[in-house]
């Protein structure tokens, strides 16, 4: 109301001021905990620090270098990649398989919903505890099945062979139930009529799957891959429960890699570095998302 | 007729098959949870008897019942937290136009392709600074803003008729009176699925409550459970698994109310 001087732009700046005041606590929060930590973190990436994470001396792109010839890093790495491929593909294929199971219209399925869905409600702690024990070498059930077909025990997460196998199979447990979620969403949103039209013409099954199912649920497919990738790449508790980056190394996933060299080495210097490197493949990975998007995908 | 009749056997036997497998981790914790150290190493998958004494011995091990009341409150805090920055956020984006509003709509989508974890070292010296280490406010306000929570409720913000805002300005509302009085109460069901979703990724928040809680004060379950499982290895997987079922039961009786409501809600948020 104090327009008596220059009413034309205090008034015509009331959107401005406003929409501003609705987007400032999004706005603080964003700058405060994650833009100046990020410029921060790349900043730090550049020096060796103190005790208290402060930059000592600047050494240029050595953190990196160091990194790329550090065969415990790389061997971070390489597991880190290894982890992706074996939990993204097979657990978006089963939440799929699930999916498809449960978008079918029969009595009950509320309840086989609710099943598949469950774990996203389990935490990773939780999770992660339920599998030691599945993993334990003796009392473990894996380890009774075998014992009863006759084969030889496995030492899960104690082998370094079996390990990064052990974390992953758990780990595709753990996000079936997100996956699953958002893919029998994703299929309950296709229309109907597509499918009435086709039954006409006598298509079978596989037919409709691959023709109609998988085309129009191609964004929501996209979606979920890209979330699993980006997840895949920020696994940490059940690594911190299951084996500690162990047995020699073979579990130490990048994020993992961090955390230990930061708070546990207190090297604030490569660990930004590696901070920096997990950074940028997400950055690669959601870009790369956004351009197939753009290209591939069907919209309704 | 009989084809379809084979067909539906079929799914039921694949629908049985497949969601046992999921769901027999959990199954099996409950069970063992009952049991006692003998019963599991003969390898039963039924408790003798369902008493309760692993879950008291869990509850004397453990400050459980102080680290379910933090991470209810942590919870709890980043919820209403969330709710209120991103329906305000989203408000902003749906019904006031102002010039450079796409300049910060695109700043909103660039968070996302921050991963939180490329970010907790400054973050940590951060909350060290405010001395909010061992605090609820240090281990909930950070995720107080989420971009993702923001689109959320921006897609249903837009499916509302904008004659209502006009009503409203000739009815001689504010502005924060038509976001409280109107907006909020139309979109009860998208406030729900974010509501749902917040609570649930921070109960089981694991990396941040670890780094920021150095004695029980404010530590939460999950981090309880990491406690539990490195005191009682191999000893007493009975204890173990109660504190497991102890920790899972809200949010999976959270999932199982709001299953259908955050499917339709999620799939509906991730995609526009």
């Amino acid at each position: 109301m104090t327009t008596v001087r220059a009413p034309g732009i205090w008034k015509r700046s009331a959107n401005l001021r406003v929409g501003f005041l609705y987007l400032l606590p999004s706005i603080i929060l964003f700058a405060v905990f994650l833009f100046y930590p990020m410029i921060r973190t790349i900043y730090l990436s550049f020096f060796l620090t103190d005790q208290n994470g402060n930059a000592a001396v600047n050494v240029g792109f050595e953190n990196y270098s160091y990194l790329l010839t550090s065969p415990a890093f790389l061997n971070s790495m390489k597991a880190t990649g290894l982890f992706v491929l074996y939990t993204v593909p097979i657990g978006i294929i089963l939440s799929l398989f699930f999916a498809l199971l449960a978008n079918e219209k029969l009595k009950g399925i509320g309840f086989f919903r609710t099943m598949y869905s469950s774990t996203m409600g389990i935490s990773v702690a939780a999770s992660s505890v339920i599998w030691l024990f599945l993993f334990h070498p003796s009392v473990g059930v894996f380890n009774r099945i075998l014992l009863v077909l006759d084969f030889p025990q496995i030492q899960w997460l104690l082998d370094p062979e079996w390990a990064l196998i052990s974390i992953a199979i758990s780990t595709i447990w753990m996000n079936t139930g997100f996956s699953f979620l958002i893919l029998l969403g994703g299929l309950q949103n296709i229309d109907e009529h597509l499918y009435e039209s086709s039954r006409i013409d006598g298509a079978g099954y596989f037919y409709r799957l691959r023709r109609i199912t998988i085309p129009m649920l191609s964004p929501t497919l996209f979606f979920i891959i890209t979330i699993s990738l980006i997840n895949a790449f920020q696994t940490f508790g059940q690594i911190d429960i299951l084996t500690k980056g162990g047995p020699s190394q073979s579990t130490n996933l990048i994020v993992y890699s961090i955390y230990r060299e930061a708070f546990i080495n207190y090297q604030f210097g490569t660990a930004s570095a590696q901070a920096v490197i997990l950074f940028v493949i997400i950055l690669v990975v959601t870009i790369l998302q956004f351009k197939l998007v753009e290209r591939k995908v069907h919209y309704q | 007729m009989r084809d379809s009749t084979l067909k539906k056997v079929w799914i039921y036997f694949l629908l049985t098959v497949t969601s046992f497998l999921v769901f027999f981790p959990v199954l099996y914790a409950f069970m063992i949870s009952f049991m006692s150290g003998p019963e599991i190493l003969q390898g039963r998958f039924f408790p003798e008897a369902f008493n309760f004494d692993n879950y008291a011995k869990v509850f004397d091990r453990l400050p459980l019942l102080k680290y379910l009341l933090n991470s209810f409150i942590v919870s709890l805090s980043v919820m209403v937290g969330q709710l209120a920055v991103c329906s305000l956020a989203a408000y902003a984006f749906v019904f006031i136009p102002f010039k450079g509003r796409d300049l910060v709509f695109f700043l909103f989508i660039s968070t996302m392709m921050i991963p939180w974890e490329a970010t907790m070292i400054p973050n940590f010296f951060t909350i060290q600074k405010l001395d909010w280490l061992n605090t609820y406010q240090g281990m909930s306000l950070p995720f107080f803003a989420l971009a993702f929570g923001t689109f959320l409720l921006r897609q249903h913000f837009k499916t509302i008729p904008k004659e209502l805002q006009e009503a409203s300005q000739i009815a001689g509302l504010s502005r924060f009176a038509f976001f409280w009085k109107v907006i909020l109460p139309v979109s009860k069901t998208s406030l729900v699925t974010l509501g749902a979703y917040g609570f649930l990724t921070t109960w089981n928040m694991y990396l941040w409550p670890l780094l920021i809680t150095t004695n029980s004060s404010v530590r939460t379950v999950q981090i309880g459970l990491k406690q539990l499982q490195s005191q009682e290895i191999s000893t007493d997987w009975g204890v173990v698994m109660a504190g497991v079922i102890v920790v899972i039961i809200p949010t999976l009786l959270l999932l199982f109310i709001g299953q259908k409501q955050l499917q339709k809600g999620l799939s509906q948020g991730a995609l526009k």
